[in-house]
């Protein structure tokens, strides 16, 4: 396997990263200290803060957290306000409510008046598991997806999402962060850097890339790649982090290199990083490409390994679908 | 208020009509109603209360105004231009390509405007946002907004007043535009909102109703919300939507509409009997 990145474990801090830290912690823990430094941190929460773990940044800066309730558009439009005064919010709340509730608000309060709102959707797509459908959004990358100059971003794993958060905070615009909550085993040494709108190139080789995003997905996609070698497939796996801006030069060469182009999200594959994919590759280097999500379902309710199996959101379906896809190539 | 400056407010009021009057009519077309409505607040806030500086629109410092109703953009370009903050000019380039005068208020086009507005139901939490950012900065400024009985159908607007009650915004002052009409009808026949003030008292703010075009009773009512320190303070102002513009005045159909040269003349000639009751 020709990994092109520094992997949890081999470096110095091997001893910090054998454990799985839940992403809920490590970006409540990141947030705070952001805020020990600097006073314009300012966090939001519609009655969530136990769940998406910002119950801890309360308790360290009270008067910088701002609960109000069961209210996400209110919320959403409160931060816009706030960060009129150069204030930086972090609203939150399940990706659900996140994206099909408080769209318009996020939209013209936000986006359209150009501020500064880095709003934060938590439990992903199946993730959502016993919440069910109501629950699951399978949609919420495609709407935000269509909203101009927006940072959509969706870190695989603990040290990208310490890595990518205060990018995230510093970088002047709104932006929305697709954050699983559990614990999830690092695949990054905490040395490897990132950047918004750069992909990770994780594995390098020839005969397909898989293309990723999020925590479920990515680990899926290194998942499939071992399993290919034993069919003699190498692999290029890249986590797409960011699904916008997407980094079109990365794509192309993968799809130069490899000639077939595999995605995967915990997402529906209409308007998510599927389509993102094939928009780049529609206009710059078309290959064949398929796409592993969700196929214009609902979600429903069960264990997220339930509903990986029930969506095919696992790295035998991306072995399977991956060979389909390499025969297509002659 | 001295009588003196009283009189000075309404001769403003009549200024501000006209401006807004010859900007939608040089247009054409445009949200003509609740512009006319809102006047005499605006004038009282820009000519009397706001602490601005139109050379230095983004100070600091500065008292912060939401126009919730953003449609009402024209009368607050009137007021703006009136100020300072760019030239009369300006007024018309109202909706045409390339303006800094959209129809819909623009914080990032036009000097002076605070918060970018025009879905309804968004302008009171932005407000609730600014006021909670001036208490976290320690900023002396006050926080002004101004909705709409569009703004109070929408529940977003009541998600909005909760919040600001719990958070105890004395700094936050909001105007209704009371004008009784909604682009569908009279709101007693599309969405009834009586006892308005007993629901914003209801809603733990501190509520007053009062002649929307007397600015010397809105300023007393405004004077007692400045002074109440512990909660959000709704002023209802009681309006007429289009108001002082003879033959569409009060008539919900003049929420946007035609307006031609014929038009504003009729008007104009208004303005200035009215200008004339005052000398």
């Amino acid at each position: 396997m020709n990994y092109k990145i520094a992997r949890a474990g081999s470096g110095s801090a091997a001893a910090t990263v054998t454990k799985s830290p839940e992403m809920r912690e490590v970006y409540a823990g990141e947030l705070t200290r952001m805020a020990e430094e600097d006073e314009r941190i300012v966090v939001l929460d519609a009655d969530l803060m136990r769940a998406n773990g910002t119950a801890a940044f309360r308790e360290r800066f009270p008067e910088r957290h701002i609960d109000v309730g069961v209210a996400e558009a209110n919320m959403v439009g409160v931060a816009a306000g706030l960060s009129t005064l150069g204030i930086i919010p972090f609203p939150g709340t399940f990706t659900c409510f996140a994206a099909r509730r408080t769209f318009d608000q996020f939209f013209i309060s936000a986006n359209y008046a150009r501020l500064n709102v880095k709003l934060t959707g938590t439990d992903p797509g199946v993730a959502a598991a016993y919440n069910g459908g109501t629950h699951m959004s399978f949609e919420d990358i495609g709407l935000m997806r269509t909203i101009p100059e927006i940072v959509i971003c969706e870190p695989a794993d603990p040290v990208s999402l310490k890595a990518l958060l205060p990018k995230i905070a510093y970088r002047q615009g709104s932006s929305y962060l697709r954050l699983h909550r559990k614990p999830i085993a690092p695949i990054y040494d905490d040395s490897e850097d990132f950047e918004l709108g750069k992909g990770k190139l994780i594995l390098e080789g020839e005969d397909l890339a898989i293309i990723a995003t999020g925590a479920i997905m990515v680990a899926e996609a290194l998942k499939a790649a071992e399993l290919l070698e034993g069919y003699g497939v190498t692999s290029t796996v890249i986590d797409m982090h960011t699904v916008k801006p997407i980094d079109e030069a990365l794509i192309v060469e993968a799809a130069r290199r490899t000639g077939a182009v595999l995605t995967a999200e915990n997402h529906q594959v209409r308007n998510g990083l599927g389509s993102a994919v094939a928009e780049v590759l529609t206009d710059h280097y078309p290959v064949p490409q398929a796409r592993i999500g969700i196929q214009d379902e609902f979600g429903e309710v069960g264990t997220q390994e339930y509903l990986q199996e029930r969506f095919g959101l696992t790295s035998e379906n991306l072995v399977k679908r991956a060979l389909e896809l390499i025969a297509r190539k002659r | 208020m001295t009588s003196t400056e009283a009189g000075e407010l309404k001769r403003k009021a009549i200024e501000i009509r006209r401006h807004t009057v010859e900007q939608i009519a040089h247009l054409g077309v445009g949200h003509i109603g609740g512009s006319m409505s809102v006047v005499e607040i605006l004038v009282l806030l820009y000519y009397r209360h706001l602490k601005i500086d139109p050379k230095n629109p983004r100070m600091r410092e500065r008292d912060k105004f939401v126009m919730s109703k953003g449609h009402a953009g024209p009368a607050l370009y009137s007021v703006l231009a009136d100020r300072g903050f760019f030239s009369t000019d300006m007024l018309y380039t109202l909706n045409q390509g390339g303006t800094n005068l959209p129809s819909h208020c623009d914080m990032n086009r036009t000097p002076g405007i605070d918060m970018t507005t025009g879905s309804l139901g968004q302008g009171l939490s932005a407000a609730v946002g600014i006021t909670l950012g001036h208490r976290l900065q320690g900023l002396p400024g006050r926080v002004f907004a101004l909705i709409g009985d569009g703004d109070t159908n929408e529940g977003q607007t009541w998600e909005a007043a909760m919040s600001a009650s719990m958070y105890g915004l004395g700094n936050l002052v909001v105007f209704t535009d009371y004008n009784k009409m909604q682009i569908d009808g009279p709101i007693d026949t599309i969405m009834k909102t009586d006892n308005l003030g007993a629901r914003w008292e209801s809603f733990g703010w501190y509520a007053q109703t009062v002649d929307g075009h007397d600015v010397e009773a809105l300023d007393e009512a405004l004077e007692r919300a400045l002074a109440e320190r512990r909660r959000p303070s709704m002023i209802i102002a009681d309006t007429v939507k289009g108001k002082d513009l003879p033959g569409i005045e009060g008539d919900y159909k003049n929420h946007n509409m035609p307006l031609g040269a014929e038009d504003r003349d009729r008007f104009f000639e208004h303005f200035a009997q009215l200008e004339e009751a005052l000398a």
